[in-house]
């Protein structure tokens, strides 16, 4: 094991996959030349070429686009977003084409593609720059979604992602490529997709957590076990598809749940595993599920504003409160 | 950058180039005439060196398209193919030209008006036909429609629905040749609506700064559903947007179908040898509604009627007569064999299965994923 960054992890993945597969490239705006606008994918120009790293043209549209139009031959693109608020000029050829090919072709096109980049929130760039688009992402069959939110899950997803045969959507959070995890040395290390990860076991309140909320709801957990609430603290790490049993046996097991994300509450994710949690566990819920979620306004650059749309701890312990009855 | 200097435009595009724009009233007899005179002149120029086979196989398939989009229509009217359906009748030469000059296994993408692409590039008129009428037998399984048509092992890559949306992803199966070192080259067709669109001028872009082995053909057919280019677009030569890209690009009369096969040979040598792209305005016409549903009131029966007498097969048939290369014999024959070909496809399609309801859940994902099961 080794103590690295989540950018560190996500390079090694990159370099690690483009050794292994010459039909794996990148691309994206800075990703060359530059060493990624927030260095992910730095010294693999050095060691690839720019056959293999290629920077783009600022035309979201256009290299994405490419990009399926490469994998429906044979190619496994991984392509960057500088961030996933310009995704946003791309979601034509994410949805209607990636999406839908191996669908509307019979079976014939899969797109074995990685959209990739950092997304959720970051610090004081206002609301261009800054939100949370997961949900849209999920809303679609034929992509996959995964938001790691610890090293060792950001390298291992991430390589699963390049080797799935299907488009996958892999949003990085803009704050934490700096934050530090033990990652296993082997190359070929992975974590499959799909699957649930409880990063804290916990028997009184079940807290859904997912990319920068699950540091903030651990932190959360460390507090309230001092009150002595046990909180168990899952972290899908794949939207969709979600793994929902992992949450429902949590639910069954502690008959509370928090859900945690820094996404508009309106359509969330969280809206989804609530709803699910009403059809396959209602009957064992003690109390309300409760919802912590970025507010429902575009984000702030007033750096005092921008505290007020993230959900943090004292949210987060406020809602396991509530939950538990404890006030 | 380096530099490269245009084709120069075919000398035929450029007297084409005067026949836009809403006609009020039919032209007078004496310059139809003459048009039809010079085009015929110029198309029997253009047999020089082609065999007798490559020429009646062109002719062929043009019959074919306009066979099958008949019937389509046909069948469209009485219910059996639903949804939206956009007939190539007029269109014919542009997809059988442009094919004949490409491999096999050359790729084609295009937008949704494409059963004549298909056709063109060897799917048959059993898998397009079951496909519209929506049967597991179809291309697609039944799941893609009248615009969405694929045939992997012909590289036929659809049949795209988004108008522009197949320029990006042609711009890709480019890139993948020159990234494997392979010679194929890409042929990507759209309406000239799609000219309009992010996709065609980010693509080109890209296609030249990288070099990238695709041939961009615009099918310019004078209306984006019932807009007219003169209602949408400021600049209408639209070859000329090529300019902005320091891209290579043709002119080309799209009711002569030798003269888009030489534009396209042209371009598919440039693609193989260098790399480089080109940009090929087709000016063509359809004579049908944009969709089967169209009102068709924003254009005269006149102006219909004058690009009518300019029918590609007729002024192919025509001139292949004149040359004594068919006689009225084999062209009647032709005509039967094809529209028994066609009438076999109709049976096909309505004889086959549905697809089984199970399909709608297949197809979704090449590596599916049962949640959690990897624990």
């Amino acid at each position: 094991m080794a103590t690295i960054t989540i950018r560190e992890a996500l390079n090694q993945a990159l370099r690690e996959e483009l050794s292994r597969d010459q039909n794996v490239f990148l691309m994206g705006e800075e990703v060359a030349a530059y060493d990624g606008a927030y260095k992910v994918t730095k010294g693999l120009l050095a060691e690839f070429g720019d056959k293999r790293v290629i920077d783009t043209p600022i035309t979201e549209l256009g290299f994405a686009g490419l990009g399926v139009g490469a994998a429906m031959v044979g190619l496994r693109p991984v392509v960057e977003f500088m961030t996933f608020n310009f995704s946003i000029l791309a979601t034509d050829q994410i949805i209607n084409s990636a999406a839908k090919m191996l669908y509307m072709s019979g079976g014939q096109f899969n797109i074995p593609i990685v959209f990739r980049g950092p997304s959720g929130s970051a610090f004081q760039v206002s609301s261009q720059h800054s939100q949370a688009i997961e949900s849209w992402y999920a809303l679609f069959p034929g992509l996959k979604v995964v938001m790691p939110s610890t090293a060792a899950d950001a390298k291992g997803l991430l390589k699963s992602a390049i080797r799935d045969d299907d488009p996958v959507i892999f949003m990085e959070q803009e704050r934490m490529y700096g934050a530090k995890g033990e990652v296993p040395e082997d190359p070929d290390f992975t974590i499959p997709l799909g699957v649930a990860d409880i990063k804290r076991e916990g028997t009184d309140v079940t807290i859904v957590a997912r990319s920068l909320m699950v540091p903030i709801a651990l932190k959360a957990a460390e507090a309230l076990e001092k009150d002595g609430v046990s909180c168990e603290v899952i972290d899908p790490r794949t939207i969709r598809p979600l793994d929902i049993d992992t949450i429902i046996e949590s639910v069954k097991k502690t008959n509370r749940i928090v859900l945690a994300e820094e996404s508009h509450p309106v359509c969330s994710v969280n809206a989804e595993i609530s709803a699910q949690i009403m059809e396959h566990a209602f009957d064992y819920l003690d109390a309300p599920v409760k919802r912590v979620s970025g507010a429902d306004v575009p984000m702030p650059y007033a750096k005092n504003l921008e505290q007020l749309a993230v959900p943090d701890v004292q949210q987060i312990i406020a809602a396991v409160r509530e939950v538990a009855y404890l006030d | 950058m380096s530099k490269q200097a245009a084709e120069p435009r075919s000398r035929a595009g450029a007297e084409e180039k005067s026949a836009t724009g809403v006609i009020e009233a039919p032209p007078d007899p004496e310059t139809l005439k003459r048009d039809q005179a010079a085009a015929k002149e110029r198309q029997k120029d253009r047999l020089s060196g082609l065999d007798k086979e490559t020429l009646i196989g062109l002719y062929r398939q043009m019959l074919l398209i306009r066979r099958f989009e008949e019937k389509s229509a046909e069948a469209y009217s009485s219910g059996k193919i639903g949804g939206f359906c956009h007939l190539y009748i007029g269109q014919e030469a542009v997809a059988v030209g442009a094919i004949s000059a490409i491999r096999k296994d050359d790729y084609v993408l295009t937008s949704y008006r494409e059963h004549g692409h298909a056709i063109a590039k060897g799917m048959s008129c059993d898998s397009v036909m079951a496909e519209l009428f929506g049967k597991v037998t179809g291309c697609s399984k039944g799941k893609g429609g009248s615009m969405h048509m694929f045939d992997k092992e012909l590289n036929f890559l659809g049949g795209h629905g988004i108008v522009g949306g197949q320029i990006p992803l042609a711009t890709g199966t480019a890139f993948a040749s020159k990234y494997k070192g392979t010679d194929q080259v890409t042929l990507c067709f759209f309406g000239e609506a799609a000219v309009n669109q992010g996709a065609f001028h980010e693509s080109l872009n890209m296609a030249q700064l990288w070099k990238l082995p695709c041939i961009y053909i615009c099918e310019n057919n004078q209306y984006g559903m019932g807009t007219s280019l003169e209602r949408a677009m400021s600049l209408r030569d639209i070859a000329q947007k090529a300019c902005a890209y320091e891209m290579a690009s043709e002119f080309v009369d799209g009711m002569d179908v030798l003269a888009v096969r030489e534009a396209v040979q042209r371009a598919v040598e440039r693609g193989r040898k260098s790399y480089f792209p080109t940009l090929i305005e087709v000016r063509t016409y359809r004579f049908m509604g944009h969709s089967m549903s169209d009102p068709g009131n924003y254009r005269t029966r006149a102006e219909i009627e004058k690009y009518q007498e300019r029918d590609p097969i007729k002024l192919f048939s025509t001139t292949l007569l004149e040359e004594k290369i068919v006689d009225e014999k084999l062209l009647a024959k032709m005509d039967e064999e094809i529209r028994e070909e066609v009438e076999r496809s109709v049976k096909f399609a309505d004889e086959s299965p549905l697809p089984p309801p199970e399909d709608l859940f297949t197809d979704v994902y090449a590596n599916p994923i049962t949640p959690g099961r990897a624990k």
